[in-house]
């Protein structure tokens, strides 16, 4: 039975992740850092979602607990996996996850720190092969040669150990590595901010090459808007450990319609020294909020400039607004500036 | 505050670098960190040098003020810095442990690093590394010393600066790291300030507020500024004059306006056409620019032009072979490339960006 194709790859649901704090030589719980704290989330197959957002705003933990790196506090994820009926990931063990492992991978930031300095290619990029019942030697050497050509590194290098590559070619196993047992569903974890432009060039056309070869789908977590622009379809921003904006890139770009989505676009430095000069700036102050002592009502309201009593009193929900889903009272009526393409 | 000698014209540059060279001597080789580097540095404006990792930019920056490691050494050139009302010095002639040098240090030319938390003592309060380095080149009381520690906490848009006196770094976060830093590096009234990627491990929002006030602050006190980048984007906000270096070499330089509306070396061509550019619309399939190929290692560097093995004009048998003239192509815009030698070419195509 082929599933209809609106059935979403992933879906989850009131997802919360929450870490204790602990005080005291008794180790006390004395509260907890609500890094993910009730999201939502569809996840289409076939589709690029970004995950933006400042530093602390739990982008990193959300994208592990989709991956089943951590296991979430509390909510569902409804995974569809290959030819089987969709099952709730959310609280399987470690062996009941095992056949999932193989579809759902990430992709670290750090090339450096991601990949074992011990261990020769063909056993980083391997190990998967082998962990997912590729017994014979032979086929993993020719499956690992197959898909590091892919990622565009010679098969011959795959004998080396990771200190004879750059960090773009590091990338590059670390993709590799997650390609290796064909999953489905890729998280990327800031996976170009640490290269250099030219590299980061490189790196984003092979992952939308190996997108459309591969039929695959990617979670893009990324700080760095102007990536997120070019490669999303669709755009969730986070702030302190929820949604407050998910919409088709397209639009969130053009016109954001929360003013933290607004000043996070605003921040972003562009190429362009006359329109630096001339642009109004629309500029956040105060530090983003704690997590473990999340603001009353609106959590953005101590920076928001648009901010009224009602968001400091009253928790704003997500509601569609105009084909889109946003967490602000005043969505309507805002007239919050977008990226205007000619002024670039 | 400043005042501005009638004797010194404007365009007497703050910090004049000629032929500047940093070299390791390593037993596998030469490393020529910076090899041949001209620069001007002017007060009360912004030089961004810009370059990819390895292009050798954060060691011009430590060569100025002589804090390159070992075995590296400013090998040769000059580097004239002329602080108003003072004669100029030669940094490049200056012992790099002698006192001549470490009374430019801090005082007369600041600098500000990537990582605040690196370069901030974990185990001494803010106003302690404050009020030490004030001390160190004032002679003054505590409590002036206190006073003024506090002053610079505040100008750097820290609030409570004087119970934020008394707080560890870590207590702060990077943002407000990264203030102190500011804060420390303007409390003795530098000439000029040296940022190596101050913003770099800094959210979006963070950042254009740490760039907003650097330039405020800048136009308050007329001091020259360094600031040294991978990020095309924050160059277009900051920057005058803008240097963009390659595997050691400035290949072009020139005003802002000039490098980003008229660029002309290949390689200034490449970066700016490999970024993602905000508001430009990605159409189904439309592939960013990459530069192809890597920045060559140190110890393997190409022969002739720097860029020669990566660039898409590059003609064999003279661009592998002879190092580029640097060329004016037009009032203060430098240009280092055989392809824009009208000696070498008559007529180019018009280069897209």
């Amino acid at each position: 039975m082929t599933m209809p194709v609106e059935t979403p790859l992933m879906q989850a649901r009131d997802l919360k992740v929450h870490f204790p704090i602990k005080r005291g030589v008794l180790k006390r719980t004395v509260g907890h850092v609500r890094a993910v704290d009730g999201i939502s989330l569809d996840i289409r197959a076939g589709e690029t979602l970004s995950v933006v957002g400042e530093s602390g705003c739990g982008k990193t933990t959300l994208g592990q607990a989709l991956v089943r790196v951590l296991e979430p506090t509390q909510g569902s994820i409804l995974y569809a996996g290959k030819g089987k009926a969709p099952a709730d990931i959310a609280h399987l063990t470690e062996t009941e996850l095992r056949p999932y492992r193989s579809d759902i991978r990430m992709i670290f930031q750090d090339p450096f720190a991601s990949l074992n300095p011990r261990r020769r290619v063909i056993d980083i990029v391997g190990e998967s092969l082998r962990n997912f019942g590729v017994t014979d030697e032979r086929e993993v050497e020719t499956r690992v040669g197959e898909i590091l050509r892919k990622v565009g590194l010679r098969p011959e290098y795959m004998a080396r150990y990771p200190y004879a590559f750059s960090g773009g070619e590091r990338q590059r196993i670390g993709i590799a590595r997650a390609l290796a047992v064909h999953p489905r569903l890729v998280v990327a974890d800031e996976c170009v901010s640490a290269l250099d432009v030219s590299i980061q060039a490189q790196t984003l056309n092979l992952m939308q090459d190996l997108q459309e070869e591969f039929d695959l789908t990617y979670v893009f977590i990324s700080h760095d808007l102007s990536v997120v622009e070019y490669i999303s379809d669709r755009v969730a921003v986070m702030y302190a450990g929820r949604i407050v904006e998910l919409s088709e890139s397209e639009e969130l770009f053009a016109r954001p319609r929360h003013p933290y989505t607004a000043a996070l676009l605003a921040a972003v430095p562009r190429p362009d020294p006359r329109g630096a000069r001339e642009r109004r700036r629309l500029r956040l102050t105060g530090e983003v909020a704690d997590p473990a002592n999340r603001p009353t009502g609106c959590a953005f309201h101590p920076r928001c400039p648009f901010a009224t009593d009602r968001c400091r009193a009253e928790d704003p929900q997500l509601r569609a607004v105009d084909g889109r889903t946003v967490a602000c009272h005043y969505a309507e009526s805002l007239d919050l500036k977008g990226v205007n393409a000619d002024a670039a | 505050m400043h005042s501005q000698t009638n004797s010194q014209p404007q365009s007497q540059p703050l910090l004049s670098i000629r032929g500047l060279k940093t070299h390791f001597a390593l037993r596998e080789g030469l490393i020529r960190a910076v090899d041949g580097v001209d620069l001007d540095a002017h007060a009360g404006k912004t030089l961004c040098i810009v370059g990819e990792s390895g292009s050798g930019k954060s060691m011009i920056a430590r060569s100025i003020l002589q804090i390159v490691p070992p075995p590296g050494r400013v090998s040769d050139g000059q580097m004239i810095f002329a602080r108003d009302g003072r004669d100029p010095v030669d940094l490049a002639g200056l012992d790099p442990a002698g006192k001549p040098i470490r009374a430019v240090r801090g005082r007369d030319i600041a600098m500000i690093f990537q990582e605040p938390m690196n370069s901030l003592s974990p185990v001494h309060t803010v106003g302690d590394q404050l009020m030490e380095k004030i001390l160190l080149h004032h002679r003054m009381s505590r409590h002036e010393a206190e006073e003024r520690a506090a002053h610079a906490l505040g100008r750097v848009g820290i609030p409570n600066p004087r119970q934020r006196l008394s707080t560890y770094p870590f207590e702060l976060s990077g943002g407000m790291r990264q203030r102190v830093m500011i804060a420390m590096a303007l409390a003795c009234q530098p000439a000029l300030l040296i940022a190596d990627e101050p913003t770099t491990a800094l959210d979006v929002t963070t950042q254009a507020n740490i760039l907003d006030l650097m330039a405020e602050l800048q136009a308050e006190t007329r001091m020259g500024m360094i600031f040294i980048t991978h990020d095309l984007g924050v160059v277009a906000e900051i920057a005058h004059e803008v240097a963009v270096v390659y595997l050691g070499r400035v290949v072009e330089r020139g005003s802002a306006d000039a490098v980003f509306y008229n660029p002309q070396h290949p390689y200034t061509l490449a970066l700016l056409a490999s970024i993602p550019k905000l508001g430009a619309r990605r159409e189904r399939g439309q592939r960013l620019h990459s530069i192809k190929g890597m920045v060559p290692h140190p110890l393997n560097r190409p022969k002739g032009c720097p860029f020669n093995t990566r660039c898409p004009e590059a003609r064999p048998g003279l661009c592998d072979a002879t190092d580029p003239r640097t060329l004016e192509f037009e009032t203060g815009h430098f240009v280092s490339c055989h392809m824009r030698d009208p000696a070498i070419v008559t007529r180019r195509e018009e280069a897209t960006v």
